[in-house]
């Protein structure tokens, strides 16, 4: 017995296997019919480990084609390290096309974030999601929760974040803020930090989310109403930042913090990157932003 | 001036490279061939198959090489591959009281037909580190006698006979066996389901729960009414064909575990069963595994639910490796985006404890002044 | 041509390709109800079935969907086996069993309340119909709002089932359960979600 090369399996155009691409697509179309309901899907395994994007890269896997241009980001950046690896998987199994820049994306694979770069029709958003229960933390049984979306029963939610209300004077949740959709079902938006969550709201792009280890897929069709959730002394409020970017001047964008030094200095730049790098391309210069703007190779085609 | 840091890509071929390196190790030793650990790591490459739920023992030996004998590691890149394996068919139920059998052990009674057989097994090896395999030395031929031409019935079957034990599990008639590499498990599942689910869930969990039960967390009350490995045929349906065609064997190990049982206004007193079947050698996963298939059985015994490995969803949710090592290790990929809406909030929320506090002290020192 | 030649023909000629092409045109159609996704002809099926309708079940349909078939449908032993060749979708037993329905003849299919609805802790597990018609334009005028339509949209499809703006308001009502529809024209493909409400059209 050697070792033998040569007979080591090749692999169907974007990894999955055309029996479990129809399954997906089957379950993408019943979550786009039925708006914010998670479909369960047999989720297979996948070359990287669960709770890596295996969810958003099955999607991902099952839409896609030799004509699109795929962006995929982590924390809103191209260059992070399961987004740079992400995008070399689809260009090894798809060979599509890949880009860094939102417009000229027909698939944007993400997590934890929604480009800042308003999406268009045409565009499909895939996010990857850990935990697609938005009512788990509350109850972690899924015969229960399966229950409460059934017969619409989210007082649960509500109690939660009147508690929450109670205890700190205001709503403690900054990200996987849950939303409702088209007044029926509660979502889980995946771990975003709730500064996005109006993007989502009647967003001309399709939204797709897939939760691999957790076997579920939903969906928001373009020019779906999602609101989240809130009380009237207590309405939803997004983030804010008391600077803009560094770099780029952007303001109303969202911001990290980079520690500089550790003697307490710390700037805030842009999470996605792609629209940083482009409004210095259009001129716009922050106070920390160095002279010359990053002249970067945006799209690769197709080999 | 700031420069963001980027390369990523760069980073991780270099990673990578340096993994490679790191998995050969010194050159100047030969590296491994997997007929090597094919041979005589088999009790891995068995763990290997078996959680990997993939019977292929090349396949199994490369894994393990090539996760350097990281056995969740190698587990999970056997599933990456058998899941893009189309699938061909399903073979007939195997039939383990036809197995040609190479150990045998019953708790339950002395002696039975066809013995007990000792087989292969390091129960009553003294723990001693041996310096000869070290050296390598050469190990003598064992004595091995012709197969037993005794029946060698299951020890479920005898009881049976009395009537002293439940039957087999039935289905429904109409019942097409699931197949959880297929369909999303959904809760409360049927036993078959979550027999597939405990086959492949991970060895050193199974191991602590059914442990928990002995310890008094839901006690069963079990005794090995036999554990037995060997080679079972493997025979497949084809619809052009009048008979079953054999694929070939494999091995498996099959654990029966006998469970007390008082008996219900339903069921007259009678032993019940746990029940674990497992590719290749493991007696520790198949034992693991039929004390939990016993602990998840107790909704439909009426007994109450009180422990974790009497509760389908935790244990089944929970007992996959290949998930569990995804999520747990998710959590070095970069989560600042979260971190900082979350940093934001306690910043602000201290900022107004902060001035309450120290509104709180002026309103003191004021009094104070009056 | 024999049975047998007319069950292996007229299949996509690149399975990986024309199945992603076919899917995402009823993927749009489905997020964008009321647009037609333009396909071109990938699959050549037996008549009556229609090449977009053919296409559309080999592009979804295997053996884990049975699928349904309306009488006109059911009629040529052809159909059956080029369905059976290509998908390997076996026949569903009723139309409450059927995971998809090609219907052929819509204006004189079965009430939509017939097939599988889902049940309210899976609403998933509902019929997709898939009705051939000759167009968009030459029907009722359908006025359409909800997920998906900016505003509202207005298609006109040939040959629906009768009552259906009625039975549609029904199966709108049994929300999140009910059925979804896809109309497979000569051109393409449009889709009617359980989620698009017909608004009626005001004279």
């Amino acid at each position: 017995m050697t070792a033998r090369p040569a007979d080591i399996a090749t692999y169907n155009f974007a990894y999955l296997d055309e029996q479990t691409k129809r399954m997906i697509r089957r379950a993408i179309l019943k979550g786009i019919a039925i708006p914010g309901y998670q479909v369960p899907f047999a989720s297979r395994e996948m070359p990287m480990p669960y709770g890596w994007g295996t969810g958003g890269v099955q999607v991902t896997a099952s839409i896609i084609g030799p004509e699109d241009v795929l962006k995929v980001i982590d924390q809103g950046a191209d260059d992070t390290t399961n987004a740079v690896s992400i995008r070399a998987f689809f260009k090894k199994v798809a060979n599509v096309a890949v880009t860094t820049e939102t417009a000229k994306a027909t698939i944007i694979q993400t997590r934890h974030r929604i480009p800042e770069h308003p999406l268009t029709a045409g565009q499909v958003l895939v996010y990857q999601v850990p935990i697609p229960e938005p009512l788990r933390f509350l109850e972690p049984r899924e015969t229960e929760t399966r229950k409460m979306h059934a017969l619409e029963e989210y007082g649960l939610m509500h109690v939660k974040l009147y508690e929450d209300i109670a205890r700190h004077g205001r709503i403690a949740t900054t990200y996987a803020y849950p939303v409702k959709v088209e007044g029926r079902y509660v979502m889980d938006p995946s771990p975003t930090p709730k500064f996005d969550n109006p993007k989502m709201h009647r967003s001309p792009a399709l939204q797709l989310f897939g939760a691999g280890r957790e076997k579920r897929i939903y969906a928001l069709p373009p020019f779906t109403d999602v609101v989240s959730l809130d009380f009237e002394d207590h309405p939803f409020e997004v983030q804010t930042f008391d600077q803009p970017c560094a770099l780029c001047a952007a303001e109303n964008v969202y911001l990290d913090e980079v520690i500089l030094d550790d003697h307490g200095g710390h700037m805030f730049v842009c999470s996605d990157t792609d629209h940083c790098e482009k409004r210095r391309e259009q001129g716009h210069r922050g106070h920390l932003a160095p002279e010359t703007p990053p002249a970067l190779e945006k799209t690769e085609p197709a080999q | 001036m700031y420069v963001a840091v980027k390369g990523g890509e760069a980073a991780i071929a270099n990673a990578h490279a340096l993994l490679a390196d790191r998995r050969r190790g010194d050159r100047s030793v030969p590296a491994l061939r997997l007929d090597q650990i094919v041979e005589q790591l088999a009790l891995g490459v068995d763990r290997v198959m078996s959680e990997g739920s993939l019977y292929d023992r090349e396949l199994a030996a490369l894994a393990i090489v090539q996760a350097r004998g990281d056995m969740i590691e190698a587990i999970f890149l056997v599933r990456a591959y058998r899941t893009t394996l189309p699938r061909f068919g399903y073979t007939r139920a195997i039939d383990t009281g036809a197995m040609l059998v190479e150990r045998r052990v019953s708790a339950t009674y002395k002696d039975l037909p066809g013995g007990q057989l000792l087989g292969p097994t390091f129960d009553y090896t003294h723990r001693l580190l041996d310096p000869e395999l070290a050296a390598g030395g050469d190990v003598a031929e064992p004595l091995q006698r012709a197969s037993e031409t005794e029946a060698m019935p299951r020890v479920s079957a005898i009881l049976a006979r009395e009537g002293l034990i439940e039957p087999d599990g039935d289905m429904p008639q109409d019942h097409v066996p699931g197949d959880i590499t297929r369909e999303p498990l959904e809760f409360p599942m049927a036993r078959d389901i979550r027999l597939q689910a405990l086959s492949r869930g991970d060895e050193g969990f199974l191991l602590a729960l059914g442990y928990s039960t002995q310890r008094g967390y839901a006690r069963n009350h079990p005794f090995v009414g036999e554990v037995r490995i060997g080679e079972v045929e493997l025979e497949l349906d084809m619809p052009e064909l009048p008979f079953a065609v054999p694929l070939g064997t494999a091995r498996v190990t099959e654990c029966q575990m006998v469970n007390q049982f008082k008996g219900s206004a339903k069921a007259p007193p009678q032993f019940t069963r746990g029940y674990g079947l497992v590719f290749g050698q493991s007696e520790r996963k198949a034992m693991a595994m039929a004390l939990c298939d016993r602990a998840l059985r107790a909704t439909e015994f009426g007994e109450d639910v009180v422990a974790a490995a009497q509760d389908e969803e935790f244990v089944i949710s929970h007992s996959d490796n290949v998930q569990a090592t995804g999520f747990v290790e998710h959590l070095k990929l970069p989560h600042y985006v979260d971190f900082q809406a979350e940093l934001d909030l306690v910043r602000r929320m201290r900022a107004e404890h902060d001035a309450r506090e120290n509104g709180g002290k002026m309103e003191e020192k004021r009094e104070a002044a009056e | 041509m024999d049975i047998a030649t007319q069950a292996i023909e007229g299949g996509f000629v690149d399975p990986v390709f024309d199945a992603q092409t076919v899917f995402r045109a009823v993927m749009d159609a489905m997020a964008r109800p009321g647009t037609l996704q333009p396909l071109p002809v990938f699959a050549r099926p037996p008549a009556p079935l229609s090449t977009t309708a053919g296409a559309i079940a080999l592009a979804l349909c295997d053996n884990d969907t049975p699928l349904w078939l309306d009488l006109v449908l059911q009629a040529p032993a052809a159909i059956k086996s080029w369905l059976g060749f290509h998908t390997g979708a076996p026949l569903a037993n009723t139309p409450a069993d059927a995971h998809f329905a090609l219907i052929a003849t819509p204006a004189e299919m079965m009430a939509l309340d017939g097939f599988s609805q889902g049940t309210q802790d899976y609403p998933d597990r509902s019929t997709t119909l898939i009705l051939q018609v000759s167009d968009l334009v030459s029907g009722a005028p359908l006025l359409l709002e909800g997920p998906g339509i900016e505003t509202t949209a207005t298609i006109a499809p040939a040959q629906m089932p009768r009552h259906f703006v009625e039975q549609w308001k029904q199966n709108n009502q049994r929300f999140p359960r009910g059925v979804d529809i896809i109309l497979a024209t000569p051109e393409g493909v449009a889709c009617l979600p359980r989620t698009t409400r017909i608004k009626t059209m005001e004279a």
